[in-house]
């Protein structure tokens, strides 16, 4: 026995404690991100809602709560679908190339039927909900209709595409939906089976 | 006679058991009775106080509220009205608390105020800055969660736009939300998660940081208004000659001020607990509503300069970054300010004036972060923004070129 230290051994003792102890907490610390995410009845309370639109007339809103999001549902007459073109050059995203919308809904109208206008209530500047204004010159002067949202005066138009120079940098999300029958929608579930509230999630 | 000496005999010896086994008369020797702090303390020495007391203060009518409120999305709101309605002082202890928490931040902001005018930032207590900074960013987070859990409509709606600032980060941002909020939108879920970091979480955390940062302040000494280091010149005890005991000195002092500032305190609690929508905003009294903003939101008044900034940049991912960037700002001051002086009464006419900008500009943010946007109000906002930028961005340059003035051995007054 002598009383010299290996500091090499020492040296290498303590790096491998530190980076299996590392490790450990890394594992660990699994559970407790995970803790935060959607539990299983949250998750159950989220799957996919049918909604009756027979009694919806022309130019009506119809507010649903679905995952706790203000679901709208516009029946646009001829006047306002006219009115998606001519605002084309004051539109941030006209030909909604941002993936806003799931892949049925990726036209001028962003719909499945042109009439029938389904989003996500909620502005994509910071989460207010927009007001429905259908009526022309209701904001300003040259409005021609659209979502207005009060919080930091984003504008949307009929197909909750957004202007240009206003905070919201997005179109407004339209949700997966689907036609069961002529009257009824699915919110949150594809024709072809993908469930889910958006494209991208 | 004899049975007096005999006690304080007993006293003593019960004393001196105590101190063989727990350090308390080194503590109270190190950190109070010869705790030596500049003599020349003045009026702005009194928030660091302050705010430890109203800490006290919150943290004792919030334990006192918790045994009454109900976090869930169904409940919340309703027990909020019934602690106000039907427990006994309910009212008083609510008031307190909503009260206390703009007080908090009064005298924070005048308590971060007197570092600025002083100095008190630079060498050798650049740490101590930093960790009131930290002390400072938590108490933003623990006031946006308290604000949430009475369940109105300005809690609801500012939980969805605070949280929504998620939303701007490159592709994890609608991830991140979910995780942050627990739902797929701001819910009961979200609720009950930010009363347990309310009452527990970030609270701890803040008595740790407080712990350290007095740690921190008495191992580097008080700053002072003259900003001058009063170890230079000691007599043969060691002790400064321009330092006066803590205690009894300042614990006094201090307690005069406390005397003041809870007349003034409970005048607000008693007799206009909302501050005009000031401190509870009137929207509050509503209940959630998922489904419908309120027609204008803005956040309480401590965070309405940051809020304002937000809204001057027309890009929601470069506002974002513009608010968050005002605060980072404020960490990095220690090595922004280049000059030979701390004080600003020995500071040249450059940092004078560049702190008035700041405090209109920052006065004006908050006042304008408060009102509906307007084009002018627009155009004051980025103003402003660019001067508070400016103020932080030019010191290095203003401070290191102006001419100073010549700084006195010994404190002034």
């Amino acid at each position: 026995m002598t009383d010299v230290i290996d500091q090499k051994r020492r040296c290498f003792l303590r790096r491998a404690t530190t980076v299996v102890g590392g490790v450990g907490v890394a594992f660990a610390a699994v559970p407790f991100v995970q803790y935060w995410l959607p539990s299983a009845d949250t998750e159950a309370a989220a799957e996919p809602m049918t909604i009756d639109i027979s009694k919806l007339k022309p130019r009506e809103q119809l507010t649903v709560p679905w995952r706790s999001m203000p679901i709208w549902i516009i029946k646009r007459d001829q006047e306002m679908l006219d009115t998606l073109a001519k605002l084309t050059p004051t539109l941030r995203d006209p030909l909604c190339t941002q993936d806003q919308q799931p892949d049925y809904c990726e036209n001028v109208h962003r719909s499945i039927k042109q009439d029938i206008f389904i989003a996500i209530g909620i502005c994509t500047h910071l989460g207010c909900v927009p007001t429905y204004r259908p009526d022309v010159a209701s904001v300003d002067p040259a409005w021609l209709g659209g979502f207005y949202c009060p919080c930091h005066g984003s504008k949307y138009d009929l197909a909750g595409r957004v202007y240009k120079d206003v905070p919201a940098p997005l179109n407004l999300k339209i949700p997966r939906h689907m036609y069961v029958s002529a009257t009824e929608i699915k919110i949150g579930e594809d024709a072809d089976g993908v469930e889910g509230s958006i494209s991208i999630s | 006679m004899t049975d007096k000496t005999v006690q304080t005999k007993q006293q003593r010896g019960f004393v001196n058991w105590f101190n063989e086994r727990y350090p308390w008369a080194d503590f109270w020797r190190k950190h109070l009775s010869e705790y030596y702090a500049p003599r020349n303390f003045n009026f702005w020495y009194f928030f660091g106080s302050f705010s430890l007391l109203i800490f006290v203060g919150q943290i004792l009518s919030g334990i006192w509220l918790v045994m009454e409120y109900t976090p869930t999305a169904d409940g919340s709101f309703a027990s909020v009205q019934h602690i106000m309605r039907e427990v006994r002082y309910g009212w008083l202890v609510r008031f307190m608390h909503t009260t206390g928490a703009s007080a908090f931040f009064a005298v924070i902001y005048l308590h971060m105020y007197r570092g600025l005018i002083y100095g008190s930032y630079q060498r050798p207590r650049e740490l101590l800055w930093l960790i009131g900074m930290a002390i400072y960013l938590m108490l933003l987070f623990e006031a946006f969660t308290g604000y949430v859990l009475p369940w109105g409509q300005m809690s609801y709606w500012g939980a969805a736009v605070i949280t929504s600032f998620a939303s701007a980060i490159p592709y994890v941002g609608d991830m991140i939300l979910v995780w942050l909020r627990g739902d797929f939108n701001v819910t009961g879920v979200t609720l009950h998660r930010f009363f347990s970091l309310h009452v527990i979480a970030v609270p701890l955390l803040l008595v740790v940081l407080v712990f350290v940062h007095l740690v921190s302040l008495h191992h580097v000494g008080s700053n002072n208004p003259d900003g001058i280091d009063i170890k230079k010149h000691k007599d043969k005890n060691g002790v400064p000659l321009d330092g006066i005991p803590f205690h009894p000195y300042y614990t006094v002092k201090d307690l005069v001020g406390v005397a003041v500032f809870l007349f003034i305190f409970c005048y607000i609690v008693f007799f206009m607990p909302t501050m005009g929508g000031l401190f509870i905003e009137a929207d509050n009294f509503l209940p959630a509503n998922p489904l419908q903003t309120p027609p204008e939101i803005s956040p309480v008044w401590y965070m309405t300069p940051f809020y304002a900034m937000l809204r001057a940049v027309p890009n929601k991912f470069l506002g974002l970054l513009t608010m968050a960037a005002a605060i980072a700002l404020m960490f990095v001051l220690p090595w922004l300010d280049r000059s030979s002086v701390r004080s600003i009464r020995y500071k040249g006419l450059a940092s004078k004036i560049a702190i008035c900008i700041f405090v209109i500009s920052f006065v004006g943010l908050g006042y304008l972060g408060h009102e509906a946007v307007s084009p002018l109000r627009t155009m004051c906002a980025r103003i402003f923004t660019v001067c508070y930028f400016g103020f932080f961005l030019l010191m290095p340059f203003y401070t290191a070129k102006e001419k100073t003035k010549p700084l006195p051995e010994r404190v002034t007054e």
